[in-house]
């Protein structure tokens, strides 16, 4: 498996540590109800299919991407860093999240 | 039998080499199938399960009879295949599954009872007693049905891996893999062309016939050398591209060393991760025998594999050879064998309208029915028609068509699509995404088609990569066709003792197939496990379509209806030091060594690992005979004089920005943007789950840098932790982090006389307040001096950039000493903390709160930060939890760790369970065993005395609970 980082070009996953879904970057605000702690730290979708899951380049840029890829086809769609455009944004309309 | 003038193996010079124990004489470029054949040696090894006789099957890592030992220097190394492995000077080899010999093998004697070893007969035999089975019918099965045996001594040879990245990985150099590798070096591509065999040329090193007016193999040698003068291309032989992983990722093993004696510099394998952006699988088909009765006698073999070992290796079997075949290559090998001088006792073509117009004779529409010979063939018995006769043959050639190695472009799920025409399965397009296949792996057989196949598909590989491939100029070859006729296998006659063999490496036949099917294992899956037919370490390689063509017919079902078992990799058996290499006994790991460590060892302190950090236990002195007494005398030093310690292992992590403090806010569960610059102040750290993450001092430097410390465990975590929150919630703060634990070695210097000693040392009185932190100069060297302390007593650290480590180190020692004190190692260093109640990982292990830990009041109300709100909630806090408290045994009693508390008198039961112990230690100071621990609503309990059980050591003793800080509650030592 190799990931398409936006710094250091295509690298080996072996390179790389991995969190867990996007939705740890929609964090809840202060003083969140419990109900959407829970749901921000443990529900979780299981989609076969299209994905997006945070990786961190430990043994290169030390940047956290988003990775889309398909859980079926086992394809990189595309990675971004978590830190620029994509920061502290609310979570996008549609995900299972209490509010 | 040599043939002379044939073969491309070095006849000038030859090689000794030993095989059961006796010499035999071979050519540099022989194989040990080749050799022994050479040497009229049949019989190679014995079966599986019945034990019989077996000769060699094949020319090629398929081989499913002739595995052999290698021995050397010691070592064993089982199930290699004699037709892979080649022939060194001094090599020795043995036959396996045999006792005492290959031609006297005892347990032959299963052979006389196969009626009762059908397929699952030891489901059915060895049921009852059910104790039976572990004791004795498991470790009989297993001693009668075998393959090799290790030496059982550690493997200590050397083992290589390795990466590589090209344009184009080409599969094979047969004529479609040279081809297609040419092709796209022409055009400028990166090319890496691999092929299992000790020499590049595939099926062409067996090919009489012409390619572009010059011989097959002579056009493979200029091809090759054109290959190998070009920069952009990488020639792999030896080497086996064992699977097909996502993005373009192949693995491959090579053969590095395994074809010379070993040498201490050669790495016996070599396992290679290839990164290419294209591939194109040219890595040929596997002819497949036909199951007839008796067919495994030793003499029998691939018509294909007589054709290399006549070709390529000037060897022959036998001299009245016969072949068996349903297609036109076995004619081939026929009138090359004729054209050498063998004789040819009868071509037997299944086929009724075979031509009959061969200079020996030939039996069109006939079949082979029987065979006869024990060690080696003596005859096979034909039948046309409903006409019976024996012709007499010393060696038989097998062709029952040939199947696409289409194994991997199976690896990543795909499945591959029966083609009625070549009575075969071939590759599903697209299957792995940029693997073309092209050539006989296609399904493609003539030398002609495979030659333009191979141009064609690099030059669709390479375009895909920008690059233009030139107009392919393919040589003129020829265009023959097999045109296999379907026939799977020709039913024995009545008898239990008459079986036909599908699975030659299993001992499957095809009553076992049948039987499978009447016993309700239709599904091709069940046959396979049910059978274990394919499950070999051919992996089915001679047998799958065979057994399931047969499956299919006495399911009624079609072949594809029938489908197929699952290729897997690794393509041929690759073996876990090649793929493990360098993963073994010291330096599995990274070792991270000290500034100080030869100084510890030099003073013999046992080294103890901390992560991958080896860090000193204790310094023994003369005298002390054990680690307790080094470490009683350790912690009275500290307590008394001065002790210095390296803790240069705790996570050093560089924070510098406008908005450092904010971050740091944001991080910590306390307020850090308070802290005056030249202070230090503990912070507690949550995962944002609520849980304690990591604690630990963080001192500021300047308005807008910090130095954080974590513990030694957690210094990558808090480090990755960091850079989550900073690139994910921070966006546009000035802030920046970076690990520098590597660039200060610091040392704890403890204990009454510590402020003497670092004021003699630096030559100024020092005067740092409690949690103070200030620029220190050590000659010409710039460090820093913090007043901190994790033993209680009146403690500095002071750090220097790493290059001074060691001599600081050295000074400090000495400086100590002078004082009465000296060095402490980690079991000190632990009893110090445990006195104070100062927390580790063993306390924070993950499933600790702040509340836990009674550091609640440290979560600030007046700020946000990770972890707080899920911190909050309902069940973190309260009585229900188990909260963190000190331990102490009433009398005499031992604490240990990972015991468990009960109530006083309750018993020791799961749902009894109140707590556990962490942390134990023998006290020096106090005259006792001190213990941290987490019990049920522990804080409201100080005073109680509860059960602590330990069921694994045997320790069951009444402790007083108390408050976690037994030493100096009030700290005033701490502040001096």
């Amino acid at each position: 498996m190799r990931i398409p980082c936006p710094l250091c070009g295509l690298r080996d996953r072996r390179e790389f540590y991995y969190y867990g879904s996007d939705d740890y970057l929609h964090r809840p605000g202060e003083g969140a109800a419990p109900e959407a702690w829970d749901a921000y730290l443990h529900l979780r979708d299981n989609p076969a299919g299209v994905t997006r899951d945070l990786w961190y380049h430990e043994t290169g840029c030390t940047s956290w991407l988003v990775v889309t890829r398909n859980t079926v086809t086992h394809e990189i769609l595309g990675a971004e860093l978590v830190a620029g455009e994509g920061q502290g944004k609310p979570a996008p309309k549609g995900r299972r999240k209490a509010s | 039998m040599r043939i002379p003038g044939k073969g491309l193996i070095d006849r000038t010079k030859a090689l000794t080499f030993r095989f059961d124990g006796s010499e035999y004489s071979g050519h540099p470029g022989d194989t040990v199938a080749s050799a022994l054949m050479a040497n009229g040696v049949k019989l190679v090894g014995r079966s599986f399960k019945y034990h019989r006789p077996r000769g060699v099957l094949t020319a090629g890592s398929e081989e499913p009879n002739a595995l052999i030992e290698v021995l050397e220097d010691g070592q064993q190394t089982p199930n290699v295949r004699a037709t892979v492995q080649e022939v060194y000077e001094g090599l020795a080899v043995q036959s396996q599954n045999r006792a005492p010999s290959l031609k006297f093998d005892l347990l032959a004697v299963n052979d006389l009872a196969a009626p009762f070893f059908g397929a699952g007969f030891y489901y059915k035999t060895f049921m009852w007693p059910r104790a039976f089975w572990e004791r004795l019918y498991e470790p009989a099965i297993r001693r009668a049905a075998g393959l090799g045996r290790l030496s059982g001594r550690h493997d200590e040879a050397t083992y290589e891996k390795a990466w590589a990245y090209c344009d184009l990985l080409v599969i094979g150099a047969g004529p479609t893999g040279l081809m297609a590798a040419l092709t796209a070096a022409r055009a400028g591509a990166d090319v890496i062309l691999a092929d299992e065999g000790a020499r590049m040329g595939g099926a062409l090193l067996s090919d009489m016939g012409q390619i572009g007016g010059q011989g097959s193999a002579d056009w493979a040698a200029s091809v090759l050398t054109e290959l190998a003068s070009m920069p952009n291309v990488r020639l792999m032989t030896r080497t086996t591209v064992t699977g097909a992983y996502d993005d373009g990722t192949y693995g491959a093993l090579e053969r590095v060393g395994l074809h010379v004696a070993p040498k201490a510099d050669l790495p016996r394998e070599c396992f290679w991760r290839i990164v290419t952006k294209r591939a194109v699988l040219a890595a040929g088909a596997l002819e497949r025998p036909i199951a007839f009765q008796n067919n495994d006698r030793p003499g029998i073999m691939l018509a294909s594999a007589l054709r290399t070992y006549l070709n390529r290796y000037g060897v022959v079997p036998g001299q009245r050879i016969a072949l068996f075949a349903n297609n036109d290559s076995a004619r081939t090998t026929a009138r090359d064998l004729h054209a050498a001088g063998v004789r040819i006792a009868a071509l037997i073509d299944s086929r009724e309208g075979a031509s009959t117009d061969e200079p020996f004779p030939v039996h069109a529409g006939a079949v082979v029915s029987d065979t006869a010979g024990r060690h080696g063939l003596t005859s096979v018995t034909v039948r046309q028609g409903s006409r019976e006769f024996k012709v007499e043959a010393d060696a038989l050639g097998l062709s029952g068509g040939w199947n696409p190695t289409v194994h991997l472009t199976c690896h990543l799920n795909g499945r591959p699509v029966w083609d009625d025409a070549i009575a075969a399965f071939v590759p599903a397009e697209n299957a792995v995404p940029g693997l073309i296949a092209a050539g006989s792996a296609k399904g493609t057989f003539s030398t002609a088609a495979c030659l333009a196949e191979g141009a064609a598909a690099a030059a669709v590989a390479i375009e895909a990569l920008g690059l233009k491939a030139p107009i392919a100029d393919i040589p003129a070859a020829a265009d023959e066709n097999p045109a296999t006729e379907a026939l799977w296998h020709i039913p024995t006659k009545p008898g239990l003792w008459n079986r036909a063999w599908l699975d030659f490496a299993n001992d499957v036949t095809t009553k076992d197939v049948k039987l499978s099917a009447q016993e309700g294992f239709r599904s091709v899956e069940h046959m396979k496990r049910y059978t274990t037919q394919g499950m070999a370490p051919d992996q089915g390689k001679n047998s799958n379509v065979a057994a399931l063509a047969l499956l299919a017919d006495v399911t009624g079902r079609a072949i594809p209806e029938t489908g197929t078992t699952t290729f897997r990799p690794p393509f041929t058996p690759v073996s876990i030091a090649a793929m493990g290499a360098g993963g073994r006994a010291a330096g599995f790991a990274p070792q991270r060594f000290l500034t100080s460590d030869q100084a510890s060892r030099d003073r013999g302190a046992p080294m103890i690992e901390a992560g991958l950090w080896y860090r000193p236990s204790y310094f023994p002195k003369p005298g002390e005979t054990t680690w307790k007494e080094a470490c009683d005398r350790e912690v009275n030093m500290v307590r008394s004089t001065v002790g210095v310690a390296d803790v240069s292992t705790l996570g050093k992590i560089d924070i510098q920005g406008k908005d450092a403090a904010r971050f740091l806010d944001l991080v910590y569960t306390n307020t850090f943007s308070t802290l005056p610059v030249g202070r230090t102040r503990y912070g507690l750290m949550l995962r944002e789950d609520g849980m304690v993450l990591d604690d630990g001092t963080s001192a500021r430097l300047a308005e807008d840098r910090f130095l954080m410390t974590t513990t030694t465990a957690a210094a990558g975590l808090v480090m990755r932790h960091l850079d989550f929150v900073q690139q994910a919630f921070c966006a546009g703060w000035d802030v920046r982090t970076i690990s520098v634990t590597e660039s200060w070695a610091q040392f704890a210097v403890a204990g009454p006389l510590a402020r003497q000693l670092l004021s003699s040392y630096l030559g100024t009185e020092i005067d740092l307040p409690f949690m103070g932190v200030a620029p220190v100069r050590i000659g010409n060297v710039q460090g820093r001096l913090f007043r901190i302390s994790f033993s209680g007593e009146e403690g500095y650290e002071i750090a220097v950039p790493t290059r001074y480590g060691e001599a600081l180190f050295r000074d400090l020692l000495a400086r100590a000493e002078l004082l009465g004190g000296g060095p402490y190692g980690m079991e000190a260093l632990n009893v110090l903390r445990i006195e104070k109640g100062f927390i580790t990982h063993a306390e924070i292990h993950g499933r600790v709160t702040a509340f836990d830990i009674g550091m609640e009041k440290m979560v600030s109300g007046k700020k946000d930060c990770i972890g707080k709100g899920a911190s909050q909630r309902p069940g973190l806090s309260g009585p229900e939890r188990e909260q963190m408290v000190g331990l102490t045994p009433v009398g005499e009693g031992v604490l240990t760790s990972g015991a468990h508390l009960y109530a006083k008198g309750a018993e020791a039961t799961r749902v009894n369970d109140q707590g556990y112990v962490t942390s134990v230690g023998w006290s020096p100071t106090l005259n006792r065993w001190l213990g941290l621990g987490f019990l049920k609503n522990g804080r409201a309990r100080h005073g109680e005395v509860i059960r602590m059980v330990d069921g694994l050591r045997g320790h069951d003793v009444l402790c007083t609970v108390s408050d976690p800080v037994f030493h100096d509650k009030e700290g005033a030592k701490l502040r001096g």
